[in-house]
């Protein structure tokens, strides 16, 4: 075993990559649930993203068309689950396991032909000036423009919940949807947005692990990472800016747990790879705090 | 313009109508799915549902039946208490393999020795096994409030990964040539799970089933404890007030389904499987959440749910080697299948009416 081969500034610079999925994910499913809808199929459209990403970005060449194709397929995926828990009124718990399930299958029969060939790259920015600092400049500054889109979106999500009229419905809707109702707020309209805004999201985080993290398509190939998503939105207190510490924290433990497979470390690879989810796990006996939005899970059915 | 009314009762009707409606449905949408793999719809199909038990070789598949069927029916029975009472283990395919690797672990530790108690000692090890592993986030939950459909769901990673471990390591058949995978505790025949009339499937674990069918029947519908479950599904805040302790609800309800999967785990790697391998769990865990869904959460109606589903097990792996359907398909369907009943499901608890729109 040598840990002095982990280098501390690679390993804070693969964290930033490490965390972008599941911080892609847990961004649009922190919308969902801040609306009062509790989808828990994200791992079901995150890795119906990775196959609609890498199918797209393989047939054009261009990882910017399939990341788009990704959040298409992951927002027509969802549509499917607004259509059945906000129309047809069916248990979102149940729904949201069904689409994961459907999820799972449809990857799979999808990606059939498409098993053991290699993603077109998408090259790391190298932000000028910035990218140049060191220490902070390869942590930072030198990745992919995924990672700093993810970012951006959930700058936006917090600017959008807390700084717009719209934003105020979606939390209306989401603390109480009889009252937002009474008010004149289309409550179903407002969920079905979010909902398509959520499966767009899981898309691209699907996608990023098939076109930039691995790259390549493998069933089965998000291992979880949909339902890490939504246990970060419960350790983020369904707050954007803790959403970003809860994904590098997991991020982190990803990281870190690789580097000591690949240091040797006296410890079988299958303990190893067991701590992101035990850590998922700590994470939420840790923060189980927070208060969920009022109406988070239950159905709407306007009786007038 | 379309209505929902909710109905004062559930329809009796549509409770039984909605699953077979829900059938017919992923049978015609599949249909159209395979058509545009280039597959003969109609040949699938019958493939799929029928060939199973009428065709020629039936008398092969037909035993199959009863031990694809087994562990579904086991583990949706236990999982259908919690659902009813708003408890959601999700991680049963975890409990399955933690079931397993308990129950091999005293099969494998006692090798070679012969005495008849050796397999209900593996039973009683194996439904342990899953209790203690539902139990994590029973506790979990009852002490910090965590959710247990995320907490049980992340077990099932873990226990994938632990399961690779005792395969790759302490379970590792010494004499298996370096191997990965335990020895094959079906060749041992104080640990085997073996049919009970050679030919028909007939293992422990149908009898365990059936018992299990029988024993939630009755419960649901004579017992105290299964009308509070009921009430504490339908309404929450009376059954606080009529004396139901929630945290005791939920430390019984995932603690009966951990144990009854883990019962199934041990079933299946001593008969069916017979070793501890990396990829021994096939997915039961998971297909039994659309058993017990599809069954009503009723225990007559997961009996044949199971059996419905055990058929598309079977049926689609005719359909794989004989038509060349892709294995992804099947759980396609599984998935469809899910999703139209709940769909369909909306006939049972609400009327539909066509009204003019109004103005609000």
């Amino acid at each position: 075993m040598d840990l002095s081969a982990i280098n501390p500034i690679l390993l804070l610079a693969s964290l930033m990559v490490a965390a972008t999925p599941i911080l892609l994910a847990a961004i649009g499913e922190l919308v969902v649930e801040r609306a009062g809808v509790l989808n828990l199929g994200v791992e079901g459209m995150m890795i119906t993203g990775a196959v609609c990403g890498f199918i797209v970005a393989t047939a054009t060449g261009s990882p910017w068309l399939g990341f788009l194709g990704a959040a298409l397929g992951g927002a027509l995926l969802s549509l499917l689950f607004g259509l059945l828990t906000q129309f047809l009124l069916s248990n979102q718990v149940a729904t949201g396991l069904a689409l994961t399930l459907f999820g799972l299958g449809l990857s799979a029969l999808m990606g059939q032909s498409y098993l053991g060939i290699r993603a077109p790259a998408f090259p790391d920015i190298h932000i000028p000036l910035l990218g140049d600092i060191p220490v902070v400049g390869p942590i930072v500054f030198q990745h992919d423009p995924m990672v700093y889109v993810g970012l951006g979106i959930v700058a936006g999500v917090w600017w959008f919940l807390n700084r717009t009229r719209g934003g105020l419905i979606l939390r209306a809707v989401g603390e109480n949807h009889d009252a937002a109702h009474a008010l004149g707020y289309h409550v179903r309209r407002t969920r079905m947005l979010a909902i398509t805004f959520g499966g767009a999201c899981a898309g691209l985080g699907g996608a990023y692990l098939s076109l930039v993290r691995v790259p390549q398509w493998t069933e089965g190939m998000t291992a979880g990472a949909g339902w890490i998503a939504l246990a970060i939105v419960v350790f983020a207190s369904w707050k954007p800016g803790r959403l970003v510490l809860g994904a590098y924290l997991f991020g982190g433990v990803t990281v870190l747990q690789l580097n000591l497979q690949a240091a040797g470390v006296a410890v079988p690879v299958e303990y190893l790879s067991m701590s992101p989810y035990l850590a998922t796990i700590a994470v939420l006996v840790i923060m189980s705090t927070g208060r969920a939005p009022g109406s988070l899970g239950r159905i709407f059915h306007a009786a007038r | 313009m379309i209505v929902l009314d909710k109905r004062p009762q559930p329809s009796r009707l549509w409770s039984y109508a909605a699953p077979v409606l829900a059938v017919v449905l992923t049978m015609l949408v599949g249909g159209v799915l395979f058509a545009a793999l280039g597959k003969n719809p109609v040949a699938v199909i019958r493939t799929i549902f029928l060939d199973p038990l009428f065709s020629e070789f039936a008398w092969f598949y037909r035993p199959q039946l009863l031990i694809k069927g087994a562990p579904l029916v086991l583990i949706a029975v236990g999982l259908s208490f919690g659902f009813r009472a708003g408890i959601w283990n999700i991680g049963a395919e975890g409990q399955y393999i933690i079931g397993a690797l308990c129950g091999a672990a005293v099969g494998l530790a006692l090798y070679p020795a012969e005495t008849r108690w050796i397999f209900p000692l593996m039973i009683v090890a194996g439904a342990f096994g899953g209790w203690v592993w539902a139990m994590i986030p029973g506790v979990l939950k009852v002490k910090f409030g965590t959710n247990e459909i995320l907490v049980s769901l992340m077990l099932v990673y873990v226990a994938e990964s632990l399961l690779a471990a005792m395969a790759l390591g302490p379970m590792k058949n010494p004499d298996g040539m370096g191997f990965p995978g335990s020895r094959n505790l079906a060749q041992y025949p104080s640990a085997a799970n073996l049919e009970l009339v050679a030919g028909t499937g007939l293992h422990w674990g149908v009898v365990a089933a059936l018992i299990a069918v029988i024993f939630a029947y009755v419960v649901l519908a004579r017992h105290i404890f299964g009308f509070q479950v009921r009430l504490a599904g339908q309404a929450p805040r009376a059954a606080r007030f009529a004396g139901v302790d929630p945290a005791r609800m939920v430390l019984i309800c995932m603690g009966l389904s951990g144990a009854l999967a883990g019962m199934a785990g041990l079933f299946e790697v001593a008969g069916p499987a017979g070793q501890v391998t990396i990829d021994f769990n096939v997915g039961y865990g998971f297909t039994a959440i659309i058993v017990a869904f599809l069954g009503r959460l009723h225990p007559v109606g997961i009996l044949l749910a199971g059996g419905l589903m055990a058929l598309t097990y079977i049926g689609g792996g005719i359909a794989q080697s004989n038509l060349g359907l892709p294995a992804a398909a099947i759980s396609l369907l599984q998935g469809m299948l899910l999703f139209f009943l709940l769909a369909v499901d909306v006939l049972t608890h609400y009327r539909v009416r066509f009204a003019a729109r109004k103005v609000a």
